[in-house]
């Protein structure tokens, strides 16, 4: 505590005068500094800036840090390149919190202080429902990289897309075949309460029936609740497959008490990697899950088929062979989903190079332009696997995994190819107004 | 699940929940009852005293003797860390009543965000010292008579039962502390009338302090305790904090075995109500339940009417 008695911090010291003097001009120097920096570079020459919305924070934390991992690499990786129609790809980074307001906040911000060409990344579901709204309205490209079934269902607008990854409908309709066959058709399941749960719920339930499955029962459980057990009594005893899918920090914990829950005497379980995401499977209380299957949308750990784009991806985002960060072999990434940032970056430069895009103005013919995709073949710039985009419905499809977890590995036993995924159109964005 | 098993895993269920939280609101209270300082920052000890435990056990290794030093070296890193906060902050604004509630929102973020920025935003996982899953048989009565059965998912594990135990060994010494001891006896004198305390020579400054760092060591016991079964957060103090001002609230401020029973209470509905209807539906009548007291009974079930 300084005492304004005391004359050396008096106000009227020479020093500090002196001091607050030269930071005042630094700060002005420092403001200015943008004006000036803009005319000793050519137009041409000026970085793409690509809007980030990072869940920095807040419950979708683990996946921000991989999602911003993958993506500094997709960039690192485009720049070497020549970057996109010979201009540097800049990624502009903000925390949204894993927040919907936030989110549109960082969708405004994004638009009217860092000028960025587009925005991308978002991965909770909640999240791109509050912040899409925002980017249509200031017609920004927004791309989700979120699973969420709202982009396909028409429920959001033009500018926004989800070009590189697949959405829960098409991935659920790839995996009830496999529940149906294998592990049995009376399926209780357990999910998240909010917008990405209510599509595993609505869309597996359907999927299920036409399986000649059924639902017996729907746990729904709120995204940010720690305690798991008093849900657990709720399961009925015919169950013959628990279907789970979690997200949020506390995922452990609902695996662990589900096992102690169950004790030996579990039904088979049929879970969404999601659960376990960027945790390692040999944590302790774990053990349980030995023989039990997870949906992967690009499998964690090295399979023998290995590709050389696989290889190619986990190089350059530093994974090693168990999908852990190749510097802290405890550092698990989020591998099902990540590939995603990485596509959709590809897509944006791709989207960019045929639109010819100089700058914002040419931000409605750069949509057009990925609207125009179809067939992405798999190579470097889409290592999980061939996809289909479908510029209607602003939605991509791709292949989808089924393995089994065994000595605390997960292997690939089925991979269902992306003809396997579609459903109807529910949506024709094209025809909407921008 | 039957009535009967599904209602004792509720019960057992809601027993951890209000071991924790007795042991956390005990904190609170004292901190109240002693100070009259309503400490807003109280969830974040309990969150660090979570992190902490992360942290030292990393450094202690694993194992029953990594835990045992967590358990004791953690709670005594916080309350080190509270009486800092108290010296500091609390005793620069005099323990007035609307600035410590502002400083302690301040302390609050502070802690908050240095947790973020040094612990990072994962949930991250204690390894329990022992955690064997102990299932629980149930009584059938069938046509030869009583019998044992196991049912589904009617268990406990040997972990929750050592947090149920430590609460209640803790909050006994708690007792002692406070009505057998010398010390115990100088807070109670502080509590009742602090400048006649202060005129017969007690240390009414240094009373505080250690009443601050109590109140947040028994918040960071909580949080060791509860970590092998959730994950350390740095957002987990927020729900804490609330529930532990509910049951201080109903309990009485300042009144442990108001705190006890109403942790008891509250624990224990928040643990049946949620297993039998939702989780949401224990909250609103546990909200409830503090409207009703404010109103019928503002002093809480066992507090004592302002003089």
């Amino acid at each position: 505590m300084s005492d304004p008695t005391k004359p050396g911090a008096t106000p009227a010291d020479p020093a500090r005068r002196a001091a607050l003097k030269t930071l005042a001009g630094a700060g002005t120097a420092a403001a200015a500094l943008p004006l000036w920096a803009r005319y000793t570079h050519a137009q041409s020459a000026a970085p793409i800036r690509v809007g980030f919305q990072m869940h920095a924070t807040g419950i979708g934390a683990a996946y921000g840090r991989w999602y911003d991992r993958t993506t500094q690499a997709a960039a690192r990786v485009i720049n070497a390149a020549g970057g996109i129609n010979g201009r540097p790809l800049e990624i502009v980074t903000e925390d949204d919190g894993t927040d919907p307001r936030r989110g549109a906040e960082v969708v405004e911000k994004f638009a009217n202080q860092h000028r960025v060409d587009v925005a991308f990344g978002t991965l909770f579901s909640h999240v791109v429902i509050g912040s899409a709204p925002r980017a249509g309205e200031l017609k920004l490209p927004y791309f989700a990289v979120s699973e969420g079934h709202h982009v396909a269902s028409g429920m959001l607008n033009r500018w926004t897309l989800q070009p590189g990854i697949t959405d829960v409908k098409s991935q659920v309709l790839a995996v009830a075949p496999f529940v149906a066959e294998t592990l049995g058709r009376k399926v209780t399941m357990i999910f998240p309460d909010y917008a990405f749960g209510h599509d595993h719920r609505d869309f597996f339930s359907e999927a299920i029936a036409a399986q000649g499955g059924e639902v017996i029962a729907k746990l729904a459980i709120p995204p940010t609740e720690t305690s798991f057990t008093r849900y657990f009594p709720r399961i009925p005893r015919e169950t013959e497959v628990i279907y789970h899918v979690m997200v949020g920090p506390a995922v452990l914990t609902f695996v662990k008490e589900m096992g102690e829950f169950f004790g030996p005497s579990r039904p088979a379980i049929f879970g969404f990697i999601d659960s376990l995401e960027a945790v390692d499977l040999r944590s302790p209380g774990l053990d349980f899950l030995e023989g039990t299957y997870f949906w992967e949308g690009m499998p964690r750990y090295v399979q023998p088929d290995q590709t050389e784009f696989d290889r190619h991806f986990r190089a350059e985002v530093g994974i090693d062979e168990n999908g852990a960060s190749a510097s802290d072999p405890r550092d698990v990434s989020t591998y099902a989903h990540m590939f995603g940032c990485w596509e959709t970056l590809y897509i944006i430069k791709r989207g960019m190079d045929a639109a010819g895009y100089a700058g914002p103005q040419d931000r409605q013919k750069l949509v057009e332009a990925v609207e125009a995709m179809t067939d992405m073949a798999e190579s470097n710039e889409h290592p999980q696997g061939a996809k289909l985009f479908n510029g209607r419905t602003h939605q991509v499809f791709g292949q989808q995994h089924v393995s089994r977890l065994e000595n605390g590995r997960l292997d690939v036993v089925r991979t269902v190819p992306l003809e396997e995924t579609f459903y109807p159109d529910e949506v024709d964005y094209t025809a909407r107004p921008f | 699940m039957e009535f009967g098993p599904y209602l004792m895993l509720a019960a057992l269920e809601g027993a951890v929940t209000a071991a924790v939280l007795a042991l956390m609101a005990a904190g609170l209270s004292l901190v109240f009852g002693v100070m009259r300082v309503v400490n807003v920052a109280h969830g974040e000890f309990y969150m660090l005293g979570a992190v902490l435990a992360f942290v030292v056990a990393g450094m202690a290794g694993g194992g029953a003797l990594g835990f045992v030093a967590v358990l004791v070296a953690v709670p005594l890193i916080v309350a080190a860390l509270a009486v800092a906060a108290d010296v500091t902050v609390l005793k620069r604004v005099g323990y007035d009543p609307e600035r410590t509630i502002v400083a302690t929102i301040g302390i609050l973020y502070i802690v908050q965000q240095v947790t973020l920025m040094g612990y990072g935003p994962d949930a991250r996982p204690v390894a329990a010292p022992f955690n064997q899953r102990i299932a629980l048989p149930w009584v059938e009565w069938g046509a030869g008579g009583p019998s044992l059965y196991w049912p589904w998912g009617l268990s406990i594990t040997s972990y929750k039962l050592f947090v149920i135990g430590a609460a209640v060994v803790v909050l006994a010494l708690l007792w002692v502390l406070m009505t057998r001891t010398r010390i115990g006896l100088v807070m109670r004198a502080t509590q009742l009338d602090r400048e006649t305390a202060q005129a017969f020579g007690i240390p009414v400054e240094r009373v505080y302090a250690l009443v601050f760092g109590l109140g947040a060591g028994l918040a960071a016991l909580a949080g060791v305790l509860i970590v092998p079964i959730q994950q350390a957060h740095y957002l987990m103090g927020g729900d804490a904090l609330l529930l532990s001002f509910i049951v201080v609230i109903i309990g009485g401020l300042g009144s442990l075995s108001g705190t006890l029973i109403a942790a008891l209470l509250i624990g224990l509905s928040d643990g049946i109500l949620s297993v039998f209807f939702s989780p949401t539906l224990a909250k609103i009548v546990a909200t409830l339940l503090v409207a009703l007291v404010l109103v019928f009974r503002p002093q809480g079930l066992m507090g004592k009417p302002e003089r």
